[in-house]
């Protein structure tokens, strides 16, 4: 969610339980206008809060002018002092995803995976124990980059790419209608397009350039892992992903008020398809 | 490119320059005009250039278009003037009077009204194109009076222009448009001197083919391009965005769109809107108060037993621990629940929680009702074993005697009692606040047991049928009633000393039905420490009891009467007779002896605030259920939960393996099946027969007056 409409959005989000307690909203009121200034960022978005066993880690993002551009990822465990993360690299990637359970809370903590490699000396083959050591901190760079990846949605009609490239926010967005808010078609993930260039031409040609640039919530694997919900009778349309329970997304139709907020303890749930 | 830098610097040189070419007449008195200076180069020069800078350059600097075109047409002096100036020189004469006179009479004010009816102050693009180009035609072919009365201020230039709307000038126009078109190539072709009276006449075939083209009706929409323009620049003009050239196509759009919306403006917003209004109306009713008669007793009587708990108060203070719903949703479910206890028997109300479903979610009370109060549910179950009787009995009339399973399914745990065990309280939900109150039927053992192999999330209808391995016995109402039971007796949780027993009975023997189900309000309890709240888990204790893995909070011996049975039949029986006992940890435990989960502690304690230490509260997050909050001030607690309604578990969900076929019949020799012999004992059996075969005949032959002896096998 914005930095700006911080509160207005958290009011918002409010519908899924978990939120901020005042002494963290003002801090990050504050804070998060410092990052902006310090970064040089144009747009700062809260992210969320991953919730750990010790302390709970505070994440923020901030943008550049293309908005598709990836973002750079801060983190703070007490929402006055921000922590740059590095990007996540496939090595990162291939390390943390073998870690399970839930966030320490402390982020040296090291996380010990054994694994069984084989080691050739001279002639023999066997397999060794090695203990591979990984650091909170690359676990929480991972996880958030699969949440984004995942479940980081935008409505359509938000953002707009020019012929020349970068993508920008669209001014004269004005919000979803009622009809298109109840539709998971209306949604995008918030990412490169993975799945666009795989449409037939058919579905391509109906497809308007400028906005339809991203994959939409419609094909996501398992079908039925996006909850939407109006709440306040119409007033307000609530998104809730099922494969990384936490992540909720909102927006209020016909107005320019739209954002996500993840807050959970950072597990995938994997028995998603058990459970539908 | 000067724009609005200094357009009226420019304009006015190349103004005074017309105005010196042609005659002194000049009746707008404005600072402009102070100094002639130029020839009629120039002039055509800024007429050409006007034109065509206000074409090319679309780029309206957020003051004034206006003077951007005109700054823009006054910028680069250079290109041709020449074609111009024969033009000038024909068309002059003609012109010249009307637009003289034109000048004189009317003052600038009218013509600014007349002009344009519509925009009130800047002119729309195309109108001040023309007008720029009629001003640059003007300026050739008219007095400096025209131009410099044009050029004199962004807004009378529209007017100005439009309210010479001679047919010549329309024609000036074209030809301005003409040269546009051709830009710089038609200006350096044309040439300077000859075809002065050809050129005109061009020039006003062109502009009017221009103008013509953009008056265009689109067949797909009825609208042309030229009102489009004007309206397009009507509205920049009108609103002035910032970079507005970026969203310029957007603009576009909204105006085509403003079009169209009016036709079906009211039928549209009706439709939709109305969900919104039902919802409404539903929660406007729980404002209203309802008034009875009598009403001052009543006011007393509700003041004096109000079983209604202050949720504003405990969402305060779980808000400072970050967890509730928001100030609105928290009232409206406060006044919900008002509702509720005005009209329903109730002893004890309180906000349970929340539990998110995939259409809808579900508000949850936790209710005790006064005494006597809840006898309905039991003629259901009555009826329900009636029916099964009569079934059972119909199947033993017939015929034929199927053969009888001698499977015999264990006999179903009965349900506690309401008020006690996993049934103390009763539960109410609700789809959102102003929805009538459903109330949950009491949950069965089985269905406790089931529910803790099954992980389903909630739709959010009740009647909503739950498929699962294994088959949950009952529709979604009862899923949920089983999960808020099992939540509860995992969560619920309270400072120490806040509850105590109640009265001791003496035998600790009896610990199956003892006395330690009850316990009531410690009226000593003096609070503990906030921050020994929070540093040891062992201050925090259990008082909603344990469930065992029957479903049960109190062991039901369900072997008990069948031993009456079994003594008239033979006492060795395959299934053993006796079942141990379940223990489950006694009433008030402290959560310090609750189980880990793979090394994660079951409970986070966290104070809510570390900035300000002494007002700040306990907090308990629950690690079993995620979800699951508790919070004390020392004296105050209360419990809360808001999630998905699932336990957490580190490993996947495995579904639980379907149980071995039962044995159909005893297995003896008479019905096991014998292995045929392979063919290597065949062959040798057959050797072996021949072999006897061979014996015997030989035995024949040489014994042939012997008896014959069967020797065959």
């Amino acid at each position: 969610m914005d930095a700006e409409s911080l509160l207005l959005s958290l009011e918002l989000a409010s519908g899924s339980g978990q939120g901020l307690s005042p002494d963290r909203r003002a801090s990050l009121l504050t804070s998060l206008l410092l990052v902006k200034r310090d970064y040089r960022y144009d747009r700062v978005l809260f992210w969320g809060r991953i919730l750990g066993l010790v302390a709970d880690y505070y994440i923020a993002q901030g943008l550049s002018e293309d908005q598709l551009a990836p973002r750079k990822t801060l983190y703070s465990l007490n929402c006055t002092e921000w922590s740059l993360l590095p990007p996540a690299t496939e090595e990162m990637v291939a390390q943390s995803s073998v870690v399970k359970g839930r966030f320490m809370g402390d982020p040296s903590y090291e996380y010990e995976h054994i694994e069984l490699q084989k080691v050739n000396e001279g002639e023999k083959v066997f397999e060794e124990e090695v203990v591979i050591q990984i650091k909170e901190e690359t676990r929480l760079v991972y996880v958030i980059d699969q949440i984004d990846k995942a479940v980081a949605i935008i409505p359509r009609g938000a953002l707009f790419k020019t012929p020349f490239g970068p993508t920008h926010v669209n001014r004269t967005f004005e919000g979803l209608s009622l009809s298109e808010a109840k539709k998971l078609s209306s949604y995008f993930h918030f990412r490169e397009p993975v799945e666009l260039k795989n449409k037939t031409l058919l579905e391509k040609a109906d497809l308007d350039p400028s906005l339809d640039f991203m994959d939409s919530l419609e094909h996501d694997v398992p079908k039925g892992s996006w909850s939407i919900q109006m709440e306040r009778g119409n007033a307000l349309v609530v998104l809730r992903s099922l494969l990384w329970p936490g992540l909720t997304f909102y927006h209020a139709p016909r107005t320019r008020n739209y954002g996500y907020i993840y807050v959970g303890t950072g597990e995938k749930n994997m028995d998603l398809p058990f459970m539908l | 490119m000067e724009e609005s830098t200094s357009p009226k610097q420019e304009k006015e040189n190349q103004e005074l320059g017309e105005a010196r070419r042609s005659w002194d007449v000049k009746t707008a008195a404005s600072p402009q005009y102070s100094e002639p200076a130029s020839f009629e180069p120039l002039e055509a020069k800024q007429g050409l250039e006007t034109g065509r800078q206000s074409r090319s350059s679309r780029y309206w600097s957020p003051q004034s278009g206006a003077r951007t075109s005109l700054g823009g047409s006054a910028g680069p002096e250079t290109s041709s003037p020449a074609p111009l100036s024969p033009r000038e020189s024909s068309s002059t004469p003609s012109p010249l009077a009307p637009a003289i006179q034109d000048l004189g009479a009317p003052p600038q004010s009218d013509r600014t009204t007349s002009v344009i009816p519509e925009a009130g102050t800047p002119d729309p693009d195309p109108l001040e194109q023309s007008s720029d180009k009629r001003e640059s035609t003007h300026h050739t072919n008219q007095s400096d009076g025209n131009t410099f009365q044009q050029s004199q201020q962004p807004h009378l230039c529209g007017p100005r222009a439009v309210s010479y709307k001679n047919a010549n000038q329309k024609e000036l126009r074209f030809d301005v448009f003409q040269e546009e078109d051709s830009n710089s190539d038609y200006d350096l072709h044309q040439p300077a001197t000859g075809g002065s009276e050809v050129a005109p006449s061009m020039l006003e075939t062109t502009v009017q083919n221009a103008k013509a083209y953009l008056l265009k009706t689109s067949s797909k929409s009825g609208l042309n391009l030229y009102d489009h323009l004007s309206n397009m620049l009507t509205k920049i003009l009108d609103e002035r965005p910032e970079n507005a050239v970026d969203i310029i196509e957007n603009i576009s759009q909204d105006v085509k769109m403003a079009h169209f919306s009016k036709k079906f403006d009211a039928l549209q917003n009706e439709n939709e809107m109305l969900p919104t209004y039902e919802i409404a109306e539903k929660q406007k009713a729980l404002f209203l108060q309802v008034h009875l008669e009598g009403v001052d007793q009543e006011l007393e009587d509700e003041i004096v037993e109000n079983a209604l708990p202050n949720v504003m108060e405990s969402a305060f203070y779980f808000e400072q621990a970050g967890v509730g719903l928001g100030t609105d949703e928290t009232y409206r479910i406060f006044l919900a629940l008002k509702q509720l206890t005005d009209t329903h028997p109730i002893q004890r109300c309180r906000f349970w929680g929340k539990i998110l479903g995939l259409e809808m979610n579900y508000i949850v009370a936790e209710v005790e009702f006064r005494e006597g109060e809840d006898e309905e549910e039991v003629e259901e179950e009555d009826v329900d074993e009636e029916r099964d009787n009569r079934e059972s009995e119909a199947d033993e009339d017939e015929e034929d005697e199927l053969p009888k399973s001698l499977y015999k399914a264990p006999q179903a745990i009965p349900k506690e009692e309401s008020r006690t065990g996993a049934n103390k309280y009763v539960y109410f939900v609700c789809n959102e606040p102003g929805r009538p109150w459903v109330k949950l039927p009491p949950v069965t053992p089985a269905q406790i047991v089931i529910a803790r192999k099954i992980k389903k999330f909630f739709t959010g209808r009740l009647d909503a049928p739950i498929i699962s391995y294994p088959p949950f016995p009952g529709n979604e109402s009862n899923y949920l009633r089983a999960q808020i039971a099992r939540i509860s007796a995992g969560t619920h949780v309270s400072p120490l000393g806040f509850y105590q027993f109640g009265e001791e009975e003496g035998e600790e023997e009896e610990e199956v039905e003892g006395s330690q189900n009850s316990f009531e309000e410690n009226p000593d309890f003096e609070g503990i420490q906030v921050i020994d709240l929070v540093e040891t888990l062992s201050n925090w204790v259990h008082h909603v009891q344990h469930i065992l893995s029957q479903g049960r909070c109190n062991w039901f011996n369900s072997v008990q009467k069948n031993e009456e049975e079994e003594e008239e039949e033979d006492e060795e029986k395959e299934e053993p007779d006796y079942i141990e006992q379940e223990v489950g940890p006694p009433l008030l435990t402290p959560i310090s002896e609750d189980l880990e989960i793979q090394n994660i502690p079951p409970w986070t304690t966290r104070l809510s605030s570390n900035l300000i230490p002494q007002y700040a509260i306990a907090v308990l997050q629950s690690n079993l259920w995620p979800g699951a909050y508790a919070f004390s001030n020392g004296k105050k607690f209360e419990n809360f939960y808001i999630g998905w309604g699932h336990k957490y578990s580190p490993d996947n969900y495995t579904p639980p393996v379907p149980p071995p076929v039962y044995q159909e019949y005893p297995s003896g020799p008479e019905i096991t099946e014998m292995d045929d012999p392979g063919v290597e004992e065949e062959q040798a059996f057959r050797a072996a027969q021949e072999a006897v075969l061979l014996a015997a005949e030989e035995n024949e032959e040489t014994e042939e007056d012997e008896d014959e002896e069967d020797d065959y096998d």
